[in-house]
């Protein structure tokens, strides 16, 4: 039988602890089971292997991938590969935090509260802003709690969204917003930016919040200014989905007057891992709070006057206010917001400074060489962060095999998203990517076609 | 000796630095001529600056201040805080799958679609559903794309009105929070005086404008529900469908299937009966399980077999479309896979029978001091009122602060909202007949205290690292972030 190393009962104890509750056997135990609903045959699932059995199929799955470690990637999409201090793995290792539920008794979980606390604090001075919660899902649940947000403030039921917002995140927030019978209206794009006419005729007192992205899906930093006021003006909530990684350079949400801050924090020391588990960050102005959704850390005192962390607020979540809680959200992402407080913590303030600023260096050092090439241009000029748009001379799907052969993970197909973005690639470039890398890219491009 | 401690913000000083990164190898320009100074960051970033070696310190001693199954028995009902097996935490981060990005084309991440597809059959033949989607990060936003799922499926048959949700009283937070998430209403099921549903109360409420009923087999109670193919068949024939709220499918493994038991939608929480931990909090994973009617709105994309290989499947027009911007939790679903290829249909099976027995046994040892209101045979956990405590002046709350000091996490408390001061017990397959008679010895000594001196009880604890926290000042007086201004 699979899995004894786990199950500590011995057949003895079976006996005696049958013995004490009176049955003769598991089975009365069992017995509540109508037999309509029993299963009559054992489960048909693949035989227990032992652990290194275990592992060797594993590896066997795992080998069959292409990944950062024999690839050189330049894809992004909300996803990055950035640098992941040593120091994260052997924190969130430790399995007093892994292995606890929510802290739900603060005497004995200090230390996670405390962590999220400290964490709640650096997204603030990341962002900006007054207030953050314990994490959610990821980025695209992160903008449809937001967007949601605003809705529960304003009492309105639309939403609209640019298009140079990540377009996963939009598929996020359009089944959210369907099931729940809110409107969702899309912004076009112009020159690959949120085209501001046209956000200024759709914006009306029925809207309830207006969903931006900073920098936006094809790395463009978007001009934010005048923007707030404008929303503002028909007291709608502004919502910005942000690149936390980005922060320590670009302008702030808070100085640029947005409400709420959402947005995917992978790249704060979190491995990719397919996308999941990955960190959804919300963050707001304090007189948001009561619409946030999910687990909130506070300050307190214990019986003696120590200080000490508490789970807070709670009535706006489901465990108390059930069917009128801000949200569902019941686990959430706290061992990744965990990485991401170790992450910010290592890198300091400093450090955050110069990923940033390597990140801008190297993708405008990409940029140029790249669309200095025949046959590749630049798609929407502007002011790029980590990543930029290129026309390619041909196939992007068929170019991204060719660079596989020589071990490169290639640019998104943006046609993927935008069908009217035929043969158009988005690459990009962290503080990870070295010259070497970038001129190897650069080569194996000038050599296609 | 108790005390506070500090936090990052406060040990840092100016000038230390926690990281090392290569210098910039591209030629630089200035970074004005990159990023107009109107676009750029005025507010100073006021980040901790630490050594490394003051990062780790730091983080081990909260560490120290936290309890996990690791630590100790944590009979968290309704949490499954069963043993998280170490092999779980290193297939997740084998570098083929924790370097893969979501992104990259199908060709290259062939190993990660098989593991998927196989966990995907592995839940299939556990639950008994036809199709799964593996995107759902937690149980509650299984709960989410379950209802979304069954609520496309009234749309496409024109069935617009039907915009009620049942749900026991004994339910979950979760689930009425998600039903109001849909935009549809809560219609409350009151249960009868065996803690079952009450199948004629049920049936009184059932009509033309249901859309489904929302159930945890067993129930919060930890009680099976007998009746279920009847309520199975009353909500179905009034057009209803079934909905699986699966926290509590560690007492079924091997022994039933809500497939079989008539419900149409199932989410499994995989952070608690498939082992992978809850990590304090998350991440977890709520994989959703549909009958065949149901998989075209399952979310996109799926993954099907091609030929030897395996592939996304986008072409579902009738899809509710995405609930997370990938795949889901895949680091987490790893590891459930590889729980379930380490214990196989035997281990599974044995790993409910014991966390049935389990559960029995302490019920058994602990209804001789403690009020049992549901006095049957439970599954996996069960649920006693400490109303005779509170009597006495001390409540279910006062006895969990009593176990923190007898080295428990406590039970559940004040869950279901249906037992006066409930406690709400979950052992788990993985703890010895040793941890529980201990633990059953330290309930009986707390009863004996609340008899004896009920005022020192409701102080505690004593001996944790920070006395009974003031959670009303918390909430009254909200201090939610640390701020440099308020310290001077
Ligand atoms: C019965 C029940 N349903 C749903 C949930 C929600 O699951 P999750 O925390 O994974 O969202 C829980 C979790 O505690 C639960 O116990």
């Amino acid at each position: 039988m699979g899995g004894k190393h786990y199950l500590p009962l011995t057949d003895q104890d079976r006996r005696e602890m049958l013995a004490a509750i009176g049955v003769g056997s598991v089975e009365d135990l069992f017995s509540d089971i109508p037999a309509a609903v029993r299963l009559k045959n054992n489960l048909n699932l693949p035989p227990a292997m032992s652990e290194s059995e275990v592992i060797g199929h594993l590896n066997n799955l795992a080998s069959k991938n292409r990944h950062f470690q024999n690839s050189v990637s330049f894809l992004g999409a909300g996803i990055y590969d950035h640098f992941i201090p040593s120091i994260i793995k052997h924190v969130t290792g430790r399995s007093e935090f892994y292995t606890a539920y929510t802290p739900y008794q603060p005497e004995v979980s200090q230390g996670v509260l405390q962590a999220i606390f400290e964490y709640q604090t650096m997204i603030c001075q990341l962002t900006g802003m007054d207030v953050s919660n314990a994490s959610m899902y990821d980025g695209g649940t992160a903008v449809a709690e937001g967007a949601i947000m605003g809705c529960g403030a304003t009492r309105r039921s639309k939403v609209i969204v640019s298009r140079s917002v990540n377009p996963y995140y939009r598929a996020v927030l359009r089944s959210y917003f369907h099931s729940r019978g809110l409107t969702l209206e899309e912004i076009p794009l112009k020159g690959g930016h949120t085209d501001r006419a046209a956000l200024e005729k759709t914006l009306g007192d029925d809207v309830a919040t207006v969903v931006l992205q900073q920098p936006n899906f094809f790395g463009l930093v978007e001009d934010m200014e005048g923007v707030a006021d404008l929303i503002h003006g028909h007291k709608a909530v502004f919502v910005v989905s942000a690149d936390p990684i980005s922060l320590p350079l670009l302008q702030t949400p808070a100085e640029y007057g947005a409400d709420i801050v959402v947005g995917e924090g992978q790249g704060l020391g979190v491995a990719v891992s397919f996308g999941g588990p990955v960190l959804g960050i919300i963050a707001a102005r304090d007189k948001f709070v009561r619409q946030m959704p999910g687990r909130i850390a506070g300050e307190t005192v214990d019986s003696e006057g120590n200080r000490g962390f508490v789970l807070t607020l709670q009535t706006r979540e489901q465990h108390i206010r059930r069917e009128k809680a801000a949200s569902n959200i019941c686990s959430n992402e706290a061992l990744i917001a965990l990485a991401a407080s170790v992450y910010m913590a290592a890198m300091g303030p400093q450090g955050m400074r110069e990923v940033a600023g390597q990140c801008l260096q190297k993708a405008a050092y990409a940029r140029e060489k790249i669309t200095a090439l025949d046959g590749y241009a630049t798609v929407f000029p502007g002011i790029n962060f980590k990543e930029f748009a290129v026309t390619v001379p041909g196939d992007s799907a068929e170019l991204n095999r060719k660079l596989i052969e020589k071990n490169i993970l290639g640019g998104v197909d943006l046609a993927v998203f935008y069908p009217e973005l035929k043969n158009t690639m988005l690459f990009a470039v962290t503080e990870k990517r070295t010259r070497e890398e970038i001129d190897t890219l650069v080569r194996e491009l000038e050599g296609w076609k | 000796m108790r005390k506070s401690k500090a936090l990052l913000f406060e040990m840092s000083h100016a000038g230390r630095q926690g990281y090392s990164l290569p210098s910039c190898d591209v030629p630089e320009k200035p970074v004005d001529e990159l990023l107009p100074r109107k676009l750029q960051r005025c507010e100073p970033l006021d980040l901790p600056e630490l050594s490394e070696g003051e990062i780790i310190r730091h983080y081990t001693g909260l560490s120290t201040r936290n309890f996990g199954v690791d630590t100790g028995f944590y009979p968290l009902g309704s949490c499954t805080m069963k043993y998280n097996p170490k092999i779980n935490e290193e297939a997740a981060v084998l570098p083929g799958f924790a370097y893969l990005h979501p992104c990259q084309p199908e060709e290259t991440t062939q190993g990660a679609l098989e593991l998927l597809y196989n966990m995907e059959q592995d839940l299939i033949e556990l639950t008994g559903m036809d199709r799964f989607t593996l995107q759902p990060a937690a149980g509650a936003h299984g709960e989410l794309t379950g209802l979304m799922v069954i609520q496309a499926y009234h749309r496409q048959r024109g069935d617009y009105k039907r915009n009620k949700v049942l749900i026991p009283l004994s339910a979950h937070g979760t689930n009425p929070a998600t039903v109001s998430m849909t935009g549809c209403e809560v219609i409350q099921v009151p249960g009868d005086e065996r803690g079952l549903v009450d199948l004629k109360a049920l049936k009184a409420v059932i009509d033309g404008t249901i859309s489904a009923l929302m159930l945890t087999n067993p129930s919060t109670l930890g009680l099976f529900e007998e009746e279920i193919e009847a309520i199975a068949k009353a909500v179905h024939e009034a057009g209803g469908l079934l909905y699986y709220d699966g926290a509590n499918m560690n007492a079924n493994m091997g022994y039933t299937r809500p497939g079989d038991m008539g419900f149409d939608v199932v989410h499994l929480n995989i952070h608690k009966t498939l082992s992978t931990p809850h990590g304090g909090g998350g991440p977890g994973g709520g994989p959703v399980g549909v009958k065949e009617c149901l998989i075209p709105f399952l979310p996109v994309p799926l993954i099907d077999k091609k030929g030897e290989g395996f592939c996304f499947n986008y072409d579902l027009p009738e899809s509710i479309g995405k609930v997370h911007s990938f795949y889901g939790n895949f680091g987490v679903i790893i590891k459930a896979y590889t729980y379930m290829r380490m214990m196989g249909a035997e281990g599974l099976k044995q790993a409910s029978t014991d966390a049935v027995l389990n559960a029995n046994y302490l019920m058994n040892l602990l209804k001789k001091t403690y009020h049992l209101p549901y006095d049957r045979t439970c599954k996996h956990e069960f649920v006693l009122s400490a109303r005779r405590e509170k009597k006495k002046g001390a409540g279910a709350g006062d006895i969990a602060k009593a176990l923190l000091d007898r080295g428990f996490h406590p039970p559940t408390v004040y869950f279901p909202l249906i037992v006066e001061e409930a406690l709400m017990i979950e052992p788990t397959e993985t703890e010895t007949k040793e941890t529980l008679d201990a633990f059953a010895g330290a309930m009986e000594d707390i009863a004996k205290e609340i008899n004896e001196d009920a005022e020192k009880v409701i102080h505690g604890p004593y001996h944790t690292v920070v006395g009974r926290l003031d959670e009303v000042r918390a909430a009254r007086n909200p201090i939610l972030r640390w701020n440099k201004e308020q310290q001077l």
